[in-house]
């Protein structure tokens, strides 16, 4: 018998050259919780992708009890015993429990599926792990912790000896936690090793033996958590240095521009009870982690969501922001995270990208569009932004991430916006471009429009804002002046209210 | 989802609109049906009844095929063309000897069996293509069963031009074969007509039986919904996308083989224009009997239920002698009311 369950040895791997995993290992013991941790962009998912035979490793080695493998893709991992339980779960919804569990195996009695064997087998895997659900019921009529719970316990009929749960707590109460707990440590007990993926501490050193930290896509280390502290673990997570991957803040912050006050959204996800004041020519950071309500609130602030209550003022004067056109109307922009999806029109050309959200400006009084405005808008937009293209007419799909993402700006830029919302401004956008667009930011606020980030990567944050608000499981955690504070405070508060998470809400 | 007797007492005035809400749609089909009754009360007699299921009885059988490609997320827009692709083949191999225009004069009588079998190979060849091409190239069966329409179009007309009969619909049947259409099982006298338990409605009886075996009871069957209900999720666990989207357009061609074998007899004679439109009517009657176009969900009871609304309705209203066109628009209401109370289950509110 080897000494781990499972083992991880030097795995690296590279995106477009850009070096996602660098020399990473991981080794879980059998019968152990093992917790895996590390800020947004760590490379989390990566390796745990590379594991399953998502995306293949460019070195590297996996042994399992001893035995090296190398898998093709996830169905091949689970009939080997190795199975993920994905924070969005994959999952028919519209049938029942045993269908799903039983999927793509079921047991067959001559030419039909023996049902009764089928309820019989879930429901004794149920009994097995304390799971009190009647194997007949539709998914689709479960709570998320139940679903969870049916994953985990299709996970387990595969006789699995490595399970990894991404997240797992992520939508589910105290009370749902702590029976997840109880079924990890059944799990514990009958010698399954369990890759425990959080971002949560205090879970962290209620369930976890062992825990190995990664940063940047880099090991950092490994520890049994009896002999470490939580200052020790955010340490190993955030430690590092900021170089010179930014431009000198220029701009100098006026009076106030915007209040927020009591901004609440009617539907989930929640964000609740946001205040702040943004001033002219200030640059506002928003910071937390995955599901903190960061893009949430600055769709509520664009009209994208439905509000409960909330209002806001520009230099005092109340406006309403109900519609994204009235926000457009009211001098706002807003930048959105999902470039592809809702950013870009792929097909259409630069020129048709730049203009589109402010085609009306072209209309001429006979109501047809002015060619020659929108050439002479695009080719400014270009050429201030440095945009690299062969010329306007080309298709925004060829462009690199980085230059579409400033065609996207420039479309903002052209309906003169005084707010910009900017929701991760550099996602997927190779580093010489990232410093291009934080360039961009700073000359936008020294020219006195105000600008609310939301970042996932601390060290830009930190780099290009004035102050940092940092949001946590759906609300305010506090505001830093950026001067004044390090990683470590901005990830204590990012955590602030994720323990006794539906108490709050209630 | 379940919905129990004993919930009743315990459910709240949300609960009551929601259960409304979804179960409208059959609340406005009995309302007009109570009022073709109302209009006129002989609506309610043996002999309407047993019209109306024989009139359901094909309707049946070709909206049970499309029913599992709607499962799929998908769509036939082929049905009415496998429909008349299935009855010219039949009714040409099924003519009396002494009919004067046969469509192959010198061909001796042959059982029953082997035109419907040659129908069904006939529709089951195209509809493979159909699903092989839907599933390998990932287009939206809307555009591919769209193309299928069209060539059997064209492979309708050839083979009618082919057949010695010149350009006349292909009539003349074997009393035998007529037999299964008009014929009746059991017979007897209501009130001076004849009312009976008739050979269509037992065949189609039969057929949805086997399907909902095939449907609840089968790996096929629950592969399918898995495939319908989230691709994604039904390829991690194992199950064969391709294969089993192969064989729900199969299991299609199958049915519309046998619907349209049936067709024809019914009519008593067949022509390229037979099945013309009827692929609306089937998926009209599965979106009515809560088939879902977002997919993973639907039952033979829901298609059984939904082509007899429909049936009811359009011989309730020609019934009391409405209008035709008015018929028309009574029709698209109750399909856009139903489809969009299906779609408003999966509002997401932002």
């Amino acid at each position: 018998m080897a000494e781990y369950l499972l083992s991880i040895e030097n795995l690296s791997k590279s995106f477009s050259g850009n070096k996602v995993l660098d020399n990473v290992r991981l080794n879980v013991r059998q019968g152990s919780v093992h917790a895996l941790m590390g800020e947004n962009g760590a490379g989390k998912s990566t390796l745990m992708k590379c594991l399953f035979g998502i995306y293949f490793q460019d070195t590297g080695r996996f042994f399992l009890d001893g035995k090296e493998f190398n898998f093709t893709d996830p169905k091949h991992a689970l009939e080997n015993g190795v199975s993920m339980v994905h924070q969005e779960l994959n999952q028919v919804t519209q049938r029942s429990i045993s269908d799903n569990i039983w999927l793509g195996r079921y047991p067959k009695k001559g030419l039909f599926i023996d049902e009764k064997k089928m309820h019989r087998d879930s429901q004794s895997l149920f009994d097995k792990l304390g799971i009190h659900l009647d194997p007949d019921f539709i998914l689709e009529s479960l709570s998320v912790s139940q679903r969870q719970m049916v994953e985990i316990a299709k996970a387990v009929s595969y006789d699995a000896k490595i399970i990894v749960l991404d997240e797992p707590t992520s939508s589910l109460t105290e009370n749902e936690v702590n029976m997840l707990f109880d079924i990890i440590r059944v799990l514990r007990n009958q010698g399954v090793g369990v890759i425990y993926i959080s971002h949560k501490m205090d879970e962290i050193f209620e369930i976890a033996d062992e825990v190995t930290v990664l940063r940047d896509g880099r090991y950092i280390g490994t520890e049994s958590i009896a002999d470490v502290t939580m200052d020790k673990i955010v340490n190993m997570m955030v430690g590092r240095d900021l170089d010179h991957r930014f431009p000198p803040k220029t701009n100098l912050p006026g009076k106030v521009h915007m209040e927020v006050r009591n901004v609440t959204t009617k539907y989930p996800p929640i964000v609740s009870n946001v205040n702040f004041d943004i001033r002219r020519g200030e640059i506002l950071g928003i910071a937390g982690l995955v599901g903190a309500g960061r893009t949430e609130l600055v769709e509520s602030l664009f009209g994208a969501r439905t509000l409960e209550s909330g209002e806001i003022f520009v230099d005092g004067k109340k406006i309403d922001n109900s519609r994204t056109r009235k926000s457009i109307n009211n001098h706002f922009a807003l930048l959105t995270e999902e470039r592809r999806s809702t950013g870009i029109y792929p097909v259409g050309d630069i020129t048709f990208n730049s203009t589109i959200a402010n085609i009306k400006a072209y209309r001429t009084r006979l109501g047809y569009l002015n060619d020659k405005a929108m050439i002479t808008d695009t080719d400014e937009q270009i050429g201030n932004m440095r945009i690299k293209t062969p010329n306007r007419r080309e298709q925004i799909r060829n462009l690199s991430g980085g230059n579409q993402q400033k065609v996207i700006i420039g479309r903002w830029l052209i309906t003169n916006p005084d707010i910009l919302l900017l929701d991760e401004p550099t996602r997927g956008i190779d580093v010489g471009a990232k410093y291009e667009i934080y360039q961009l930011i700073i000359k936008l606020a020294e020219a006195g429009k105000s600008v609310v980030m939301v970042s996932s990567e601390m060290p830009e944050l930190i780099g290009v804002t004035n102050r940092i608000m940092v949001m946590s499981n759906g609300r305010m955690a506090g505001i830093v002046d950026t001067d004044k504070t390090d990683q470590t405070e901005i990830f204590t508060l990012a955590m602030k209210y994720l323990s006794n998470t539906k108490e709050a809400e209630v | 989802m379940k919905y129990s007797i004993k919930n009743m007492k315990t459910m709240t005035r949300q609960d009551w609109a929601d259960f409304l809400i979804r179960n409208a749609i059959y609340l406005v089909i009995l309302v007009l049906i109570a009022a073709i009754i109302i209009v006129d009360p002989r609506f309610l007699s043996l002999r309407v009844l047993e019209n109306v299921l024989t009139q359901s009885s094909v309707r049946l059988i070709l909206a049970l095929g499309v029913a599992g490609i709607i499962i799929l997320q998908g769509t036939d827009l082929s049905l009415g063309r496998m429909v008349g692709l299935a009855a010219v083949v039949s009714a040409s191999m099924l003519q009396r000897a002494d009919y004067a225009g046969r469509f192959y004069p010198g061909i001796e009588n042959m059982p029953l069996l082997v035109p419907m079998l040659a129908a069904m190979a006939a529709c089951v060849l195209f509809s493979a293509i159909s699903g092989w091409v839907t599933a390998q190239f990932q287009i939206h069966p809307f555009l591919s069963t769209m193309g299928m329409m069209t060539i059997l179009y064209g492979v309708i007309q050839i083979y009618f031009d082919f057949g010695e009969g010149g350009a006349q619909p292909i009539g003349g049947h074997l009393r035998s074969y007529t037999k299964i259409a008009t014929g009746r099982l059991i017979e007897f006298s209501v009130g001076g007509t004849r009312v009976g338990l008739p050979y269509l409605v037992l065949i189609a009886a039969a057929v949805s039986i086997i399907i909902w075996f095939i449907w609840n009871k089968t790996t096929f069957g629950k592969n399918m919904y898995a495939v319908g209900g989230n691709p994604e999720a039904a390829k991690v666990s194992g199950v064969n996308v391709m294969s089993t989207t192969i064989l729900v357009y199969v299991m299609a061609g199958v049915l519309y083989g046998i619907g349209g074998y049936l067709e024809a007899a019914r009519i008593g004679s067949a022509n390229p224009s037979t099945g013309f439109g009827y692929e609306l009517d089937a998926i009209a009657a599965c979106v009515v009997g809560g088939i879902s176009f977002s997919g993973g969900i639907g039952k033979v009871s829901g298609a059984i239920a939904g082509v007899l609304m429909f049936t009811i309705i359009s011989y309730g209203m020609t019934f009391v002698g409405l209008d035709q066109y008015y018929q028309y628009i009574i029709k698209g209401v109750i399909i856009i009311a139903a489809v969009s109370l299906d779609a408003r289950k999966y509002l997401k509110k932002v």
